[in-house]
């Protein structure tokens, strides 16, 4: 393919999927060895309810009430997750499956009652995003890439993503040895000075940053998926948290690279028309990945206690 | 200057906090309805080693976790040197129960002993080469230099064990806090542990630890603090590990062929 059709059609949603994959695939590292892989899964449902009300209330579907509203719901569950396990004496896991999916059941409701069909905001999009349709118009070939008029084109999502990236690679680095401390063992970490209550909350935070700066481009499936996937087949590949971090950030770029390539084109391959869901297809092979890691992983066998 | 407080049993109680490496005082812990340690006073004794021992559920570990903050307690305050806990945690040295933890974690022996570096790293400051030599020198102290660059999850429980022990060591306390060193470690291990702890003891620091065989008590320990949720005795060995203190604590937990054993070997 030639960079005239590339760079406008399939260079920014392949940035975008790369971003996204990795943005999310780093803090889930930490949540899949403290056992709480499903935040990001309740993260990604929550945040819809919070999304339909910020449209309600402001009529359009722009980016900063948006992310304002989704931020809001995730709070909310947070806070209502760790009343529902204090009040209701409920292991976590349980809490979370409950609020998760009224949360996300009362926002399907919500959408469904409000007049959302003159914009682009339905249950479909809440769950496969609209990457295909993040096209750079103003792009003639790679030559755009250091044309400012162009430049000046680039969908709005690309560089909101990339910044959501560095700034959660930035957390992850700078609270490197309290978060890998307190991960490993809580209760030395905390007579260690490691205030491990707001740190565990930082990072659910940033995690649901990146799941709510992602949820816009590409929904909810890609973000549950990177949560999980990638780290956990990071895991198979080594013995340390150093090393499962580049391979879960491996990991995310391949699942995406390859996932929008073959979403775009492999249907035109096997000789149909249509192409699938970039989605679909890049959440897919993260779980292939996975599957593969648990079968041929170096370090799938551990010691046992 | 020692301050006259309120007597109790008829002794004057004096406020010895400022010389204890570890005091607690009115500790009360709660998971529910019932208190799992109710107004508890201890005074570590300087320079010694000190057994908590109690029945099983006696809030031995609570009674620690709570000291350390690691548990937020209901009431109750522990100090260092007379000053509060939080403030001293460069002093202090915690090994938690090896079973507390999930062995399986992606790292390294050498990595684990690093954390007990952490209070000097900081977040940002580079492992140097005395950092290195440093943690290596205390898996040395445990038998352990050979396993350095092992994953954690390859190690038997005495091992690990020995690793939580090292990583302790890195952090050049004066007070030394462990729950439970002794479970499920092999005998090689376990002599190991005690003679590091009677090193550090020797080196003057204090040790105090969780410790459950009752038959080892008066071998390995100085001192002995006797609790079941209340505070039962407090005091040098001689004097507070009596089969009467400890049918006391454990009610008729105890046969009376294990009084009769530990009161040959208390002596």
């Amino acid at each position: 393919m030639s960079g005239a059709e590339f760079v406008p059609l399939s260079l920014v949603p392949m940035l975008i999927g790369i971003c996204v994959a990795v943005a999310c695939a780093l803090p889930g590292n930490f949540l899949v060895l403290r056992k709480q892989a499903l935040i990001g899964d309740a993260i990604s449902h929550v945040i819809l309810p919070g999304i339909v009300v910020a449209f309600l209330l402001t009529g359009a579907v722009t980016t900063w009430p948006m992310l304002f509203g989704a931020a809001g719901a995730a709070v909310v569950a947070v806070v209502v997750i760790e009343a529902v396990v204090r009040l209701g004496r409920i292991e976590p896991g349980a809490a979370m499956g409950v609020i998760f999916t009224a949360m996300f059941a009362a926002g399907v409701l919500l959408l469904e009652q409000s007049d959302t069909s003159s914009v682009h905001l339905d249950v479909e999009h809440a769950l496969y995003g609209n990457l295909e349709s993040l096209i750079w118009l103003d792009a003639v070939g790679w030559s755009s890439l250091f044309d400012r008029q162009a430049l000046a084109g680039l969908p709005v999502e690309l560089p909101r993503m990339a910044a959501t990236l560095l700034f959660v690679a930035a957390f992850i680095a700078l609270f490197w040895r309290p978060l890998k401390i307190s991960t490993f063992d809580e209760g030395f970490a905390r007579t260690v000075g490691i205030r491990t209550g707001p740190l565990g909350f930082a990072l659910v935070i940033v995690a649901a940053i990146a799941a709510v700066a992602a949820f816009d481009a590409v929904g909810s499936i890609i973000v549950i998926a990177m949560f999980i996937c990638p780290p956990a087949a990071a895991r198979m590949m080594t013995n340390r948290l150093e090393h499962q971090l580049l391979w879960s950030a491996v990991f995310a770029v391949v699942s995406a690279v390859a996932g929008y390539t073959l979403a775009a084109f492999g249907p035109l391959w096997l000789g149909l028309s249509a192409s699938v869901s970039a989605a679909g297809m890049i959440a897919t092979l993260s779980g292939i990945i996975l599957a593969l890691a648990a079968m041929f992983g170096p370090h799938r066998r551990r010691g046992a206690g | 200057m020692s301050i006259s407080l309120a007597a109790e049993h008829g002794k004057p109680l004096v406020d010895d906090r400022a010389q204890s490496p570890l005091a607690i005082r009115g500790m009360t812990v709660s998971y529910g309805q019932k208190p799992a340690v109710f107004s508890v006073d201890m005074t570590v004794r300087a320079g010694a080693m000190t057994a908590i021992i109690g029945p099983n559920g006696a809030g031995k570990s609570t009674l620690l976790k709570a000291a350390l903050g690691i548990l937020t307690p209901l009431a109750g305050t522990a100090t260092v040197l007379g000053k509060p806990v939080a403030t001293q945690r460069h002093r202090i040295a915690y090994v938690p129960q090896r079973a507390s933890v999930d062995w399986d974690f992606p790292t390294r022996v050498i990595d684990v002993v690093l954390m007990g570096l952490y209070p000097q790293l900081g977040l940002l400051g580079r492992i140097r080469a005395t950092h290195r030599a440093k943690a290596a020198e205390c898996l040395a102290r445990v038998g352990m230099e050979d396993f350095a660059q092992r994953q954690i999850g390859q190690l038997s429980g005495g091992q690990q064990q020995r690793v939580f022990l090292a990583r302790a060591l890195a952090q050049d306390a004066e007070l030394y806090l462990l729950d439970e060193p002794f479970a499920g470690v092999d005998a090689a291990t376990e002599k190991a542990i005690i003679s590091v702890l009677k090193s550090l003891r020797d080196a003057g620091k204090t040790v105090v630890a969780v410790h459950h065989d009752l038959s080892t008590v008066a071998e390995y320990f100085d001192d002995v603090f006797i609790i079941n949720t209340r505070r039962i005795a407090e005091g040098p060995v001689a004097e507070a590990f009596t089969p009467r203190i400890l049918q006391e604590a454990y009610g008729g937990r105890l046969a009376t062929a294990q009084m009769d054993a530990i009161g040959a070997s208390a002596g």
